[in-house]
């Protein structure tokens, strides 16, 4: 009796695999391959710029006091990292959809069966990846620093031949100025305003014609961020901007409602400051940035979805 | 099959879709402002509001420093205008070095230590350097104008008290200020008492007060009690200075030998 022979159907190559509507994995995958693409355009080059950065200034501020000199290099640090990595959200974010389509890396991913949100989402989220990944070294080397710095002042003060009571007063003034674990908090800030950054960024790359357009609208995006408070408390105090004019609907609102209020992000300050700044706080501005990151976003995909391209 | 739309159509789908997309960056603009503003106000509660940048601080800085002030990035400013104010020192230059200070302070109101430093750059440096000027040859001129340094020194950390309400640190210079330039010991002991109820306080700040309030004539009853009490806390708080200041205080109010820590002999 012939052996029974196994329908065709049943073989796995012929089952047919259900096509999910948003797939983590696809997403992932996606992901991946834009921090490739970025970290091949040699973006982690900057790196070396703030490892310079990090070594000149702790150099430079050797003659102040150890409050000052630690007091600078964390504003320095932490100045930097707030610049480099809006920078490098704006610009790797700016460059990402007009390089797909010149490559036509785009047609290839879109012909499959990906829809345009799953590649916007793993688009930014390469970005996201790049943005942390430069953070945390930034972060490293910036704890290296201060790790340094304070082990040479504090062979300083042993050697300095004070008495017993006075070397320890300073040791525990030296390290309450030097290590301030809420400067993890600042961190996370930091991150969360670049991130901000890219999201707006992909929100304008979606309807824009370049690069340079979209480019020069997130920068201003960033000083109009920075100034929309201060701008209105200065109009509203001065009475140049009387509620619902001219002015304030052709104008102020709608550029309040379409740009961020990044001024909220300025708690990075107040925490290198040495300010206590509640652990709330740090988390509703967080969550603020977060639903900004969604927002711009899910804008984008509705600008992307019927896009010709 | 469903067929593909016509042109107009298609075009029509693709504006919908750019309206959708406008109209959710607006609505979640209205929908974020009042949250934007309740956070501000907590931040204000919180006391880690920064001052609004305004044009007097526009004058003071170069445009470049204005615009990087703008830009969230107020602290690498006032890095900067702090070393060229400490430059203004090494060439004596103090009128230049306040209005440095002055910017500083407005830029980053809750950093203590420009505070404490500004305030003690205009009490004890300034405050020498224009006494010694060899260029004033009135000695009441030089006075003057050191008690227009020692005034400026202490308004700066009574500003950067108000701005920072819980730093042990910016008391204890008001104290100091207060005790060495002002010679008002009841005012520096007021002034180490505060610095003592500060949170991170360090543990001589209560006796400061005390051996200040000793030196306030008519309240030598109260600085004995505050110093006994001290001594009698244990070994650790009876350094020299409290153990001279007590039989002094003792001797001075004639108090029976059976309150005494120090009998008479």
């Amino acid at each position: 009796m012939p052996a029974a022979v196994e329908s065709p159907s049943a073989t796995p190559l012929a089952r047919k695999v259900k096509h999910r509507f948003f797939s983590p994995a696809r997403v992932w995958a996606l992901a991946t391959n834009t921090l490739t693409e970025l970290v091949r355009l040699k973006v982690f080059y900057f790196l070396l710029i703030f490892a310079l950065l990090q070594i000149g200034s702790s150099l430079l501020f050797v003659r102040f006091t150890f409050q000052g000199q630690f007091q600078m290099l964390k504003d320095t640090s932490l100045g930097a990292m707030s610049i480099f990595t809006s920078m490098l959200a704006i610009l790797a974010t700016a460059n990402l959809l007009p390089k797909d389509v010149e490559d036509r890396t785009l047609y290839t991913i879109l012909a499959k069966p990906v829809p345009r949100f799953e590649y916007l989402t793993g688009k930014l989220l390469g970005v996201f990846l790049l943005l942390l990944i430069s953070i945390l070294v930034m972060g490293a080397m910036f704890a290296v620093v201060l790790w340094w710095r304070v082990h040479v002042v504090a062979g300083e003060i042993l050697s300095g031949g004070e008495p017993p009571d006075a070397v320890n007063q300073n040791l525990s003034e030296l390290y309450a100025s030097a290590y301030d674990p809420a400067l993890w908090a600042g961190g996370l800030i930091i991150y969360t305003k670049a991130a901000l950054l890219a999201s707006l960024t992909l929100f304008v790359s979606t309807f824009a014609t370049s690069s340079i357009f979209t480019i020069s609208v997130s920068v201003a995006g960033v000083f109009i961020g920075q100034l929309l408070g201060t701008a209105r408390d200065y109009w509203q105090t001065t009475g140049t901007l009387a509620p619902n004019s001219l002015l304030d609907v052709a104008f102020f609102k709608p550029v309040v409602l379409i740009f961020p209020d990044l001024q909220a992000f300025n708690l990075v300050e107040e925490i290198i400051a040495g300010a206590h700044v509640a652990p709330w706080l740090v988390a509703k501005t967080i969550g603020l940035g977060v639903t900004y990151v969604l927002v711009y976003l899910f804008a984008g995909y509705f600008m992307f979805a019927k896009r010709e391209i | 099959m469903q067929p593909l739309p016509s042109p107009p159509g298609r075009l029509r789908a693709f504006g919908r879709r750019y309206a959708v997309g406008i109209l959710l960056v607006l609505g979640f603009g209205l929908a974020r402002l009042p949250f934007e503003r309740g956070l501000a106000r907590e931040r204000v509660a919180n006391s880690v509001n920064s001052v609004a940048l305004d044009l007097s601080v526009r004058e003071r800085v170069t445009q470049n420093e204005f615009i990087a002030a703008l830009g969230g990035f107020r602290s690498l400013v006032a890095d900067l205008l702090w070393i060229e104010a400490l430059t203004d020192w090494e060439r004596v230059e103090y009128g230049k070095m306040n209005l440095k200070f002055g910017t500083v302070t407005t830029l980053v109101p809750h950093n203590v230590m420009f505070w404490d430093m500004a305030g003690w750059h205009m009490a004890y440096n300034a405050s020498v350097a224009v006494m010694e000027d060899p260029k004033e040859p009135k000695i009441a001129v030089r006075k003057k104008r050191q008690r227009e340094y020692f005034v400026l020194g202490r308004d700066y950390i009574e500003h950067g008290i108000k701005n920072n309400p819980q730093s042990a640190t910016l008391y204890h210079m008001l104290g100091e200020i207060e005790q060495r330039k002002f010679e008002d010991h009841l005012a520096a002991s007021a002034a180490y008492e505060k610095a003592s109820e500060c949170p991170h306080a360090m543990t001589y700040e209560k006796r400061d007060a005390a051996y200040e309030l000793a030196k306030v004539p008519g309240r030598e009853r109260e600085a004995w009690q505050r110093l006994r009490a001290l001594y009698d806390m244990g070994p650790q708080e009876r350094l020299p200075t409290l153990e001279t200041d007590l039989r002094d205080l003792e001797e001075k109010l004639q108090l029976p030998p059976e309150q005494r820590v120090y009998k008479p002999r």
